[in-house]
């Protein structure tokens, strides 16, 4: 199955995936499948209003609380906080309820059922007062729900002078762009177990992204030095951004109970808790205001993007610095101001979802651009083209373009792989007088990949390789396999730097215990980023070996090498690229060590009885430098234009009081099999100098040109704008009936 | 508590359930914890097993929505019982080679699923693929190397 022979390397190459039996055999072990001697199950009692203040705690008189483990936030060892940006988010809430899912009581006991019936046995007593449910109400200021003005982060991007292009422009163009809030619906739901006492101090394990984050809590919590502390991620069922931040809230209280019991406690959330209680895509509002010469040229874009942050800070602000440096696309503008503000709401907490503010301000900026290229009267492919970035010229941060890329010619491949053009005359004409209107829609963007500016210096990720007695090579890397392939790619490339078979690679347990802190599972930067480490170790330990002199393959030497002189490995620390510069005050610099450019192409039909859309054809045609493996790579693409697809069309978060209404897969609809579309993924391969054989980032990309391809095909299939997602028949039936 | 006999994966148990136990439970509980849990509620097939009644033909539960009690004599198939030894099903081999599994979680279902299909549909076209999992979700593939994997599984089995 593997493609190209041995000659070149194991990069580029669909090697079969490492984790591929254990997982069609049903042998893989998520952390549910896992239990331990004397285990309890532990279960969360939350707040039911979005704000107020608890008076009081009743525990029913029908329950034996004595067979129970109760925890408050009064148990809690250390700092009331679950730490990641910032503290001001509590594990467990004592006085104040910032919304609805606010956990307040922990129970454990042996018997599930019995916890259940606890759970209804406890009694929150709230004094209510009043939320805040939109970013308009936030911005108002109706309450003060966060800080001192309910603005959780914002920046001020600006590059040249955009006042100055107002009285000058042929055209200015305004609009408004809204998206909803979206779930991740990994398969596997939050869980973790957790084992703790005083003298062995904390171990939990679990599914999650980012074991670093979880130590890092966990410490504050429990006030505990590291090595106190161990983190062990299980095979995680998906993740998405949705195992970033939640699992140290839930490694915390199983954590907790363990403590206080000292018994092991599982904590498994069932889907509608896990739906409910734990992060989501934030919801964004997007005003552009933008001059245009009638020729078409871009000359300034003057943008405000606001995100719904929900109740505490968690990592909104890194969020809204994805968002507001992709707010300005790949396209060239002398001027352009972006006021970005993450806002407090009392809904639970948005988080990390996978393109991390990118999709919001994409989804913006990618419909705006169709309008404004009706106003100047240019189809929507010209104006884009006489505005796009090219290599030498600076992006919206003042990056400069270093590497080459080919936007047109991207373009015109994704063009004439749909046969984009004669789509657009043969629907029109189909259209007329027919029940389905089709339609065909584009999106052009790029995704920069790895830490915003400063975040991957900082980060200082550490990777480890080591030679194993039997020759082979063993991985020690942070970076956790959920799904993307990770254990194989990485492995792969070490492969290609030792020059030994794939075979032989394998990747250690992501054991806080046991490797380094290669920084987070997250921002398609596992691949470029610590891949890139990976290779500089294992280049360093073949070194090594070599200059011991000792004579034979990599294998053979290395194996002599460790019969001597015992363990052998090496350690890369990250160094950024030469020249990459980035000033966080002015919000301008190198945001990205590199970017990866893509075209969407996406055909529509709507049925105008129903008024149901569905993708009926799908082109996801990207730059990502070389392709370690293509079919890992295909796979993450095709999956990341589904959830996309579910993002357009499908995904309805509806909230009632500030809490989920529609917490369960019954009524919250993703894409099955029956709904998505033939998806052809198409790669052209331009080698970064920086990646790992070439490679950059890939995981997020997929996630942001869907949406825009999908609405602008709506609008061309209907003859009316869509600006607001997700594009449910609801919505479809006020814009078409509107329009007439 | 009540003593209920099963057979999963042509091996008799008897487990000591509540008769409206879920099978799901039943069966994670007794170590065949390759049947996942999904939703709890009929939605997303992770818990999907082969079950065959007495006399009749094997065919998919979500295994969430079957009580124990119902579960009684019958037989179950899960995937832990789908290799024989250590050679793959076609269709686990077809899902490797193509890239169907990616986090693996809907993966157990998933194989499942595409095995049924093939039981009754040797050779498939592509809508009967996407209809016989489209009671299956899946958040990381796209489905689209889920179906490659299918299709090229009943190819393999001719
Ligand atoms: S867990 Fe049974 S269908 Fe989802
Ligand atoms: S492979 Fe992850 S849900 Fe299907």
């Amino acid at each position: 199955m593997s493609g190209s022979g041995d000659i070149d390397g194991w990069v580029g190459r669909s090697v079969p995936r490492k984790d591929g039996v254990a997982k069609v055999t049903g042998q893989a072990r998520y952390v549910d499948d896992i239990t331990m001697p004397h285990m309890l199950y532990g279960v969360t009692v939350r707040s039911s209003v979005p704000r107020g203040r608890i008076k009081a705690i009743h525990y029913s008189d029908k329950i034996p609380w004595e067979q129970f483990t109760i925890v408050t936030a009064a148990n809690i060892p250390g700092e009331n906080v679950i730490y990641l940006l910032m503290g001001d988010q509590p594990c467990l809430a004592s006085r104040v309820i910032n919304h609805s899912q606010e956990p307040i009581v922990l129970l454990a006991h042996s018997d599930k059922n019995l916890l259940e019936a606890a759970r209804g046995g406890v009694t929150i007593e709230v004094e209510p007062e009043p939320g805040v449910f939109s970013i308009e109400d936030s911005l108002e200021q109706k309450e003060i729900v966060w800080g001192s003005d309910n603005i959780l982060k914002q920046y001020h991007m600006n590059k040249g002078d955009v006042d100055s292009v107002w009285p000058s422009a042929d055209f200015v163009v305004e609009g408004e762009y809204r998206t909803g809030a979206q779930e991740q619906l990994y398969i596997e739901n939050n869980g973790m177990i957790a084992t703790a006492s005083p003298a062995e101090g904390v171990t939990v394990w679990g599914s999650m992204q980012c074991p670093y984050y979880v130590q890092k809590a966990l410490m504050r919590l429990f006030a505990l030095p590291a090595e106190k502390v161990r983190v062990v991620a299980a095979v995680t069922g998906g993740g998405f951004g949705g195992k970033e931040e939640y699992p140290s809230m839930i490694a915390g209280h199983a954590a907790l109970l363990a403590w206080k019991s000292g018994r092991p406690v599982k904590m498994i959330y069932d889907r509608a808790e896990d739906m409910a209680a734990t992060t989501k895509r934030h919801p964004s509002r997007t005003r552009h205001r933008t001059a245009v010469s009638r020729d078409g040229k871009l000359l300034g874009m003057d943008i405000e993007f606001t995100l719904d942050g929900g109740a505490y800070a968690t990592l909104s602000a890194v969020v809204l610095s994805r968002g507001t440096i992709h707010a300005a696309g790949p396209y060239r503008c002398p001027n352009v101001r972006v006021h970005a503000r993450a806002v407090a709401t009392n809904y639970p907490p948005h988080g990390a979802f996978r393109g991390f503010g990118a999709p919001q301000s994409i989804f913006a900026l990618e419909r705006h651009l169709n309008k404004v290229a009706a106003v100047v009267g240019l189809p929507p492919e010209e104006l884009r083209r006489r505005n796009f970035l090219h290599q030498g010229d600076l992006t919206s941060t003042g990056q400069e373009v270093r590497e080459p890329v080919d936007l047109e010619g991207l373009l015109d491949r994704a063009f004439s792989a749909t046969d984009y053009r004669a789509k657009v005359q043969s629907f029109a004409r189909s259209n007329i007088g027919s029940r389905i209107k089709r339609g065909i829609g584009f999106a052009t963007f790029m995704h920069g990949a790895g830490f915003t500016g400063s975040g991957e210096e900082y980060l200082a990720s550490i990777v480890g390789v080591e030679a194993t007695a039997d020759g082979g090579a063993k991985i020690l890397v942070a970076a956790t396999e959920m799904g993307q392939g990770s254990s194989t790619t990485l492995a792969q490339i070490a492969a290609d730097a030792l020059g030994i078979s794939f075979d032989r690679v394998t990747v250690a347990e992501q054991d806080t215990a046991n490797v380094p802190n290669s920084g987070p599972t997250v921002a398609s930067r596992t691949c470029m980023v610590v891949g890139k480490l990976v290779e500089t170790a294992a280049l360093a330990l073949k070194a090594k070996v070599a200059e011991a002199g000792i004579a034979g393959d990599f294998s053979t030497a290395s194996a002599a090498y460790i019969k001597i002189h015992g363990p052998l490995r090496h350690f890369a620390k990250y160094a950024a690229p030469p020249g990459i510069h980035w000033d966080d005050q002015s919000y301008q610099g190198d945001a990205y060590g590199a970017y990866a450019w893509a075209v969407y192409v996406a055909e529509v039909a709507v049925d105008t009885l129903t008024y149901e859309a569905s993708v009926t054809d799908f082109v996801a045609l990207q730059e990502v430098g070389r392709v370690i493996h293509p079919r890992v790579a295909a796979g993450q693409i095709e999956g990341g234009v589904a959830q996309g697809i579910g993002y357009a069309l499908y995904e309805n978060v509806q909230w009632k009081d500030g809490r989920m209404a529609n917490n369960q897969m019954t009524n919250y609809i993703m894409p099955t099999a029956a709904d998505v579309p033939p998806i052809r993924v198409l790669f052209a391969e331009t080698p970064y100098a920086y990646g790992p054989g070439g490679a950059k980032g890939i995981g997020e990309l997929p996630i942001d040109g869907p949406a825009p391809a999908i609405a602008n095909a709506l609008e061309n299939a209907l003859g009316v704008p869509f600006d607001e997602i997700p594009a449910t028949p609801e919505k479809i039936m006020t814009a078409v009936r509107g329009a007439r | 508590m009540n003593t209920f006999s099963l057979v999963v994966n042509g091996k008799r148990i008897s487990v000591e359930a509540w008769p409206m136990a879920r099978l799901l439970d039943v069966l994670r509980e007794n170590g065949f914890t390759g049947t996942k849990e999904g939703c709890g509620e009929g939605e997303c097939g992770a818990c999907s097993v082969l079950m065959a009644s007495r006399g009749e033909a094997r065919k998919l539960v979500n295994s969430c929505l079957v009580p124990v009690a119902q579960a009684a004599g019958a037989e179950i198939t899960t995937i832990e019982g789908i290799a024989i030894r250590d050679e793959l099903h076609a269709v686990q081999q077809a899902f490797i080679d193509h890239g169907g599994a990616q986090c693996g979680i809907c993966t157990p279902g998933m194989v499942l699923a595409a095995i049924q299909l093939l039981d009754k549909t040797p050779q498939p076209n592509s809508d009967e693929v996407r209809a016989a999992v489209a009671g299956n979700l899946c958040r990381c593939t796209g489905y689209i190397k889920i179906f490659d994997a299918i299709l090229d599984a009943c190819k393999r089995m001719r």
